[in-house]
């Protein structure tokens, strides 16, 4: 009892603002920061995606205010092609690493892990604090490139060498802007390092009593595993931005060969290797997929086995799944690089795994789609957003069959086929699980509920919204639409502009519907209903606490838990049926 | 609203399905002798990741059908379990894989493992920020070397040739289009000059990064005659929009006079 009552002392509420809400190391507060920052950074993403789109169909027109922006860059509030790239580059790397590394993940692993584990903190909340304001400095520096004479970078959020090595001669932007950007992920990768150690720590050390691995609920799992992940992925990336900025200031060649003419000018360098930057990238940027994903297969599991009231076919198979993925995502890298000039034996080495990989996640699909049969599915937004995920999950999935084939990539590698894949798997599907751990656990985060009918109407235009976006750009991709362009002038690209025009329309009503959301989130704030402890009805750890939880989570008491949190369909002594993870009551299924 | 969501995923899977179907936005018509196997693998493929996504889609919505809202009965289990579920993605998964990845190969091979003839036409083509120029090697059959130095754009320098110390170099053919014989082989050698560049022929079924630094080509043969888009797919910078040149498929007669053409400029 001693031991309960020095933690209690210990974990003191701080009473001053800038101790309770800004420099906090209580790992909730971080939780929200990072979500208030992964909105921050996805309102700007999609605002720019926008301005592509709109630019795209419309090359010439002016769009208003646009100018406030960059004066270079939209002379007359006309974009020019270069301004373009800017915004693609800062569009893909703010959602990539601002919004699907920060949301999923470290938003609401830093609110959920902890508490569903029993633990009353992170192992480190001084490094949880740190994790949070040095991810804030990456972003300030990233956008600090907005107000830079040349503007933004445009080397795309993958920044290949030489484009992005060697300079301002390599075009607009690609001074100051690109190392701005270099800058700005290293840091990123020094606060993600910190945030998955922690995760790993707290882990593994400060499971309550009873919580066995394997009563972990899957997002905590999620969680678990998307550290791991990241701890070697981003431990790759951080030299690889340490070379690269070396390479802009500091004179050195690890990413530029020699007799490079630019601009008129033989560039001063010699000896290294483009291919190099590629492989550290990629090393980096696959794995970089599942850290977006992971996490919101996670976070879905969890919503659809309270909301069908029934455990999953399997729990043990989607953990195991989720583990073979992050394991095999380490070797897959070289399928972004199939025409890249590598080895071509390697092409088939690295396609081998891809298609691989296909294996666990058709099983995780099959296991959530046997586990609906028989169960009674309640729908709310959180769940509908959730079934969404699996419908988005299939049909982002099987565009990779055909990317994995390298032969098919020849045809298919840079178009828009490309670009439909990976927003719809990772970017929409990581997006829907965000949104449906937004709905789910915001009772339990602000002690209001959110409006329900909001949120469905926030899911219908969402869902298909983003169909009509993305799924016909997989038909512009067959089409042999190439990517990365500002204006289609080529002859075969100049009939596909109707085709562009209605993605166009759907990204404008799609951003429209997601003020519907916005709206929800700041009313429900401050004008929902108050919410109950436990208002989905589910077993895991945080639903055991008052909505907001205390400073210090469990009271200075530490709970016991019982069970595993996929207790449900029976009925339980209070006539529900449910069994709480805490509670001693027995239960049928034994676990 | 269960049964709404059902309507609309069964909307949604069988709409995005009709335009694959139809052939609305389908691949222009291959002009080599190589494309067809990747036109077969890539309809095999559709055909295989056509019926996942429909059968996924549609049993999603079936069963969301059928339990949402359910408030009466028992809680049932899909009968056979997981295990039914880890067999059917291994054996569903593994042929696929199988039949796409090991016999797909040989298509990725016609590419990449068979050299070019001895006798195929060799052309060198040089990406830089934002134009593609080619350059034949003449009647010595010999490309001149290269002198980034030398390269200056106001004298059409392109390349950097020195052909006052070079013998090799005079008779160099140096050209913005890429001009072809038709049914004859080309060994095309990728140049970058600055950044890193693609070569992308759509209906040649032909896409190569031009890497700074590494000598790499490609080799393909065109069976009809015509003029194609030859677009940059990597992102070298702000024009890259913009950079593109043409390849003219002739037949030998026309190209034997092209060729003069350029040679007597």
């Amino acid at each position: 009892m001693s031991e309960v009552s020095s933690h209690a002392v210990q974990h003191q509420a701080p009473t001053g603002f800038i101790r309770k809400h800004v420099f906090s190391l209580d790992h909730k507060v971080i939780g929200k920061q990072y979500y208030a920052l992964a909105l921050v950074a996805v309102v700007t993403g999609m605002m720019l995606s926008w301005l592509m789109r709109i630019h795209l169909v419309w090359p010439n027109a002016p769009i208003p205010g646009l100018h406030f922006l960059s004066k270079a860059g939209a002379p007359g509030n006309v974009m020019t092609p270069e301004f373009y790239l800017s915004l693609m580059t800062m569009h893909g790397t703010l959602m990539v690493f601002f919004v699907l590394t920060n949301a999923p993940f470290a938003a609401f692993g830093n609110y959920f892990l902890p508490i569903q584990i029993g633990a009353e903190d992170m192992a480190f909340p001084r490094f949880n604090m740190m994790s949070f304001w040095t991810t804030f400095l990456a972003f300030v520096v990233l956008m600090a490139a907005f107000f830079v004479p040349d503007g933004p970078p445009i080397a795309g959020w993958t920044a290949y060498a030489p484009l992005s090595a060697v300079g301002g001669d390599a075009g607009p932007g690609e001074a100051l802007g690109q190392t701005l950007w270099g800058v700005s992920i290293f840091i990123f990768c020094i606060a993600s390092l910190l945030g998955a150690l922690n995760f790993i720590a707290t882990t593994l050390d400060l499971r309550a009593k009873g919580m066995t691995l394997m009563r972990m609920p899957i997002c905590t799992w999620a969680w678990f595993i998307t550290s791991c992940i990241s701890l070697l992925a981003f431990a790759v990336l951080m030299p690889a931005c340490l070379l690269l900025i070396l390479d802009r200031v500091a004179g050195t060649s690890f990413f530029i060969p020699s007799n490079l003419v630019i601009s008129d000018r033989l560039q001063p360098h010699s000896g290294g290797s483009p291919l190099l930057w590629q492989h550290l990238f990629w090393f980096f940027g696959h794995p970089e997929v599942y850290i977006a994903i992971l996490p919101a297969m996670g976070i879905v599991s969890h919503i659809l086995i309270n909301s069908m009231r029934k455990p999953l076919l399997s729990a043990k198979v989607i953990i195991y799944c989720m583990m073979g993925i992050g394991f095999m995502s380490y070797m897959v890298w070289g399928h972004h690089m199939f025409v890249s000039g590598m080895n071509p034996f390697s092409s088939l080495a690295f396609s081998f795994p891809t298609l691989m990989i296909t294996i666990p996640a058709t099983l995780m699909t099959l296991i959530w789609l046997g586990s609906l049969y028989g169960s009674k599915l309640r729908i709310t937004a959180a769940s509908l957003f959730a079934l969404g995920f699996l419908s988005m999950f299939v049909s982002g999935g099987v565009s990779g069959f055909f990317l994995a084939q390298p032969a098919i990539d020849i045809y298919l590698h840079a178009t828009y086929f490309v670009v439909g894949h990976f927003h719809m798997v990772m970017g929409v599907a990581a997006i829907f699980g965000v949104f449906a751990g937004t709905y789910f656990w915001f009772p339990k985060m602000t002690g209001h509920m959110m409006s329900e009918s909001l949120g469905k109407l926030h899911f219908w235009g969402t869902f298909i919204g983003t169909y009509c976006i993305f799924m016909p750009f997989h038909y512009l991709g067959l089409a042999g639409n190439v990517r990365r362009y500002s204006a289609f002038t080529d002859d075969f690209l100049v009939p596909l502009i109707p085709l562009h025009k209605f993605i166009t329309y759907a990204a404008l009503f799609t951003g429209a519907v997601q003020l519907i959301f916005l709206f929800n989130l700041v009313y429900s704030r401050f004008k929902g209903a108050p919410a109950p402890d436990n208002p989905w009805e589910c077993t895991s750890l945080e639903w055991t606490m008052p909505s907001p939880p205390p400073f210090d989570n469990f009271g200075g008491k530490h709970p016991v838990v019982y069970h595993d949190p996929y207790q449900y369909g029976m009925t339980n002594a209070a006539g529900g049926d449910y069994i709480m993870q805490t509670s001693p009551e027995a239960s049928p299924t034994g676990d | 609203m269960g049964k709404l969501f059902a309507v609309v995923v069964v909307v949604i899977a069988i709409a995005s399905a009709v335009p694959i179907v139809m052939h609305t936005w389908a691949p222009p018509v291959d002009i080599s002798t190589h494309g067809h196997a990747i036109d077969e693998q890539l309809k095999d493929t559709m055909v295989e990741a056509g019926i996942s996504f429909l059968g996924a889609q549609l049993v999603l919505a079936f069963f969301v059908w059928q339990v949402a809202g359910r408030k009466d009965g028992p809680i049932k289990t899909f009968p056979g379990g997981a295990r039914v579920m880890v067999i059917a993605a291994i054996l569903l998964v593994g042929t696929e894989i199988l039949a796409l990845g090991v016999l797909g190969q040989k298509a990725w091979a016609d590419v990449y493992f068979t050299p070019a003839k001895p006798d195929a036409l060799q052309v060198q083509a040089q990406a830089g920020q934002f134009a593609f120029y080619f350059r034949y090697p003449g009647v010595d059959g010999k490309f001149g070397a290269l002198h980034p130095d030398k390269i200056d754009e106001g004298n059409s320098n392109f390349f950097g040739l020195d052909p006052e110390h070079d013998m090799d170099s005079r008779d160099d053919v140096v050209t913005g289009e890429l001009a072809i014989p038709v049914n004859r082989e080309v060994h095309l050698l990728m140049h970058a000059k600055d950044v890193g560049h693609s070569f992308y022929v759509r209906e040649l079924r032909i896409q190569q990064d031009f890497v700074p630094g590494l000598d790499l080509s490609v080799h393909f043969t065109a069976t009809q005659t015509g003029r194609y888009e030859i677009v940059c797919t990597q992102l070298c910078g702000l024009g890259h929009y913009n950079m593109r040149a043409y390849l003219s498929v002739l037949s030998p007669d026309d190209f034997d006079k092209w060729m003069k053409e350029k040679a007597a400029q």
